[in-house]
């Protein structure tokens, strides 16, 4: 159970996140932009040369990709901004608050997804646009399932940030760790049938799980279902779970161990 | 508090009075070959100014991040207000405020929302979105302290507008909001102009007035530890002074008197004749170790064209403790 002022310094931190993005128009505008790039150029055209050839609408498969990368790699990303903080000097103000230091990250987290859901909106309204179908059910389970991927991705970049000492040594690395990720996880194209050298790193990309979540809740009561969802929704989740908490929990305990062990 | 002798070391028996209770401490950074901070003991009383001194790389951050918990020691014991540093980090983050030599302030939010960020991570109010919603306490708290600091006007303005002394003060305000029973200060007047070093410095000592708060700072100004109760001089990494800079001025060095005459030859040959101890660098300095420097000027005949008494510094008393370490 989060103690009550706990609680209000997670919010406390989030809002500042969010409250950095706002102030900054140019990040907003390109963080919006990216995504549109995926689905209208990469997904456009996949589904102009396939159309329903596969079984199923290749824009929508592209765009409920698209969708839970986003989530999950601008979180994981926005992690960034904890070795940031450091190379600023403001995460000793942070690191000598009075409070656990898991609120901290989570904190920090919650900020990021907040920040991740302008860009899940405008991609909401970017596929409706286009014309992919989406019912309301269908939209309260894209943002119910896109929170729970952005969280995952916090944790997720947590852990990995726990093991870089800088800025840029985590800008060179997190494109090195995401772009295997968009392949292995499907986000553009269908991974129901693999060779096995590939199928054995997909199963340990997280990307995997977070999108197959997304597509799972989504196409739930559909006929493509059975083309495009590799497992139960419920099964993902008993992934992205646990695997959230093992993230939070190592990645936190080696990202302060980095800050006060030096 | 008598002086110590270089490399000595100095262990207290600690008091009730103690605030700061640093026992054996050492700090060895990883792939470093010498401590950064080699097994120094100390003690602070509470209200007490104390300034730790010393050169670059001495160890003064090095034991200001410790105390403060953002550094892990390689081993030794510390105690602030009664909290362990091992056992009870939190308890040592409530009881102390710190402003760091590096400014650690978010400059892409106003200095006001840097100020509640602060007081809800320390637990003091609420989280609420907007200044007008937090408490009448919090906001009667800002607008105290940001009066006593001159900033009051400013607090809504982004940060990145600020000057290096606004910031600072800045800083001050918020370290105060949760009333530190310890304030630590590292350098916290580096990088300012003189006249932001004189005013930050008034500002202090009305914030000592009011707070009662022992202060623990670390500084290359030597005139800014002239009036701390206590100071504690570090080089390499180990304690090479420590007592009030007036025991410490006294113990290192001496008054004397200087003068000179025109003609030379004549005055050596008096001092020498009267067993006057004396150098000549070239004017004849005389230490006067007790004398009295009229006594001395009314046993010299010959006519005298310069006559001054010299009362050596903190600074003179600091650079020889260094060049004897």
């Amino acid at each position: 159970m989060i103690a009550v002022g706990e609680l209000h310094s997670i919010l406390a931190l989030a809002q500042r996140d969010l409250t950095k993005l706002l102030r900054d128009r140019a990040r907003l505008i390109t963080t919006v932009i990216f995504p549109f790039i995926f689905i209208g150029a990469l997904g456009g055209t996949l589904s102009a040369s396939f159309g329903r050839a596969p079984g199923f609408d290749f824009l929508t498969l592209t765009f409920t990709g698209v969708f839970a990368q986003t989530l999950f790699q601008s979180t994981a990303m926005g992690m960034i901004s904890l070795v940031i903080d450091r190379e600023n000097d403001f995460s000793q103000e942070l690191f000598i608050a009075p409070v656990s230091r898991y609120t901290i990250i989570a904190g920090r987290i919650l900020g990021e997804t907040l920040v991740a859901l302008p860009q899940a909106l405008a991609i909401l309204a970017f596929g409706l646009v286009i014309g992919i179908p989406i019912s309301p059910g269908q939209l309260v389970g894209l943002i119910g399932t896109g929170i729970i991927v952005a969280f995952f991705g916090g944790a997720f970049g947590v852990l990995v940030l726990a093991f870089l000492n800088n800025q840029r040594a985590a800008n060179q690395v997190f494109p090195f760790i995401f772009l295997p990720q968009f392949f292995l996880a499907g986000v553009f194209t269908p991974i129901q049938v693999m060779p096995w050298y590939l199928e054995l790193p997909s199963r340990i990309t997280p990307l995997r799980y977070a999108v197959d979540f997304v597509r799972g809740v989504f196409y739930a009561g559909t006929t493509d279902y059975q083309h495009v969802v590799l497992q139960d929704p419920a099964a993902n989740f008993a992934i992205i779970g646990p695997a959230f908490v093992v993230c939070l929990v190592i990645g936190t305990f080696f990202f302060v161990r980095s800050e006060r062990n030096r | 508090m008598r002086a110590t002798a270089a490399s000595r070391e100095v262990r207290h028996a600690p008091s009730d009075r103690d605030t700061i209770v640093v026992t054996d401490l050492v700090k060895r950074y990883r792939g470093a070959e010498l401590n950064a901070v080699d097994g120094i003991s100390f003690t602070v009383q509470a209200g007490e100014l104390f300034a730790l001194l010393g050169p670059n790389g001495a160890g003064k951050t090095t034991t200001i991040s410790i105390l403060t918990t953002t550094l892990a020691p390689t081993s030794g014991v510390a105690l602030i207000g009664g909290h362990d540093l091992a056992s009870d980090p939190s308890g040592v983050r409530r009881t102390v405020g710190i402003i760091f030599q590096k400014p650690s302030l978010d400059l892409n939010l106003t200095a006001e929302e840097n100020v509640r960020l602060h007081a809800i991570l320390y637990g003091l109010f609420p989280y609420r979105p907007f200044f007008a919603l937090m408490p009448i306490a919090y906001r009667d708290r800002v607008r105290e302290l940001s009066a006593i600091l001159g900033i009051e006007r400013e607090m809504f303005k982004p940060v990145k507008t600020f000057s290096g002394g606004m910031k600072r003060k800045l800083e001050i305000v918020r370290s105060l909001m949760h009333r530190p029973r310890v304030l630590f200060l590292d350098e916290p007047t580096s990088g300012l102009d003189a006249a932001s070093r004189r005013a930050l410095w008034d500002y202090l000592r009305q914030v000592r007035l009011e707070t009662k708060a022992t202060v623990f700072l670390t500084t290359h100004y030597l005139d800014e530890a002239e009036d701390a109760d206590r100071i504690c001089i570090l080089d390499k990494g180990k304690i090479v002074a420590e007592g009030t800079p007036a025991a410490v001025k006294q113990d290192l060095t001496h008054e004397y008197l200087v003068v000179d005459a025109a003609d030379r030859d004549a005055l050596r040959r008096e001092l020498v004749g009267r067993g006057v101890v004396h150098r000549e660098t070239p004017l004849f300095e005389i230490p006067l170790d007790g004398l009295g420097a009229h006594a001395i000027l009314k046993s010299i005949d010959t006519p005298l064209t310069t006559v001054r008494t010299v009362a050596p510094s903190l600074e003179d008393a600091y650079l020889k403790v260094l060049a004897r370490s």
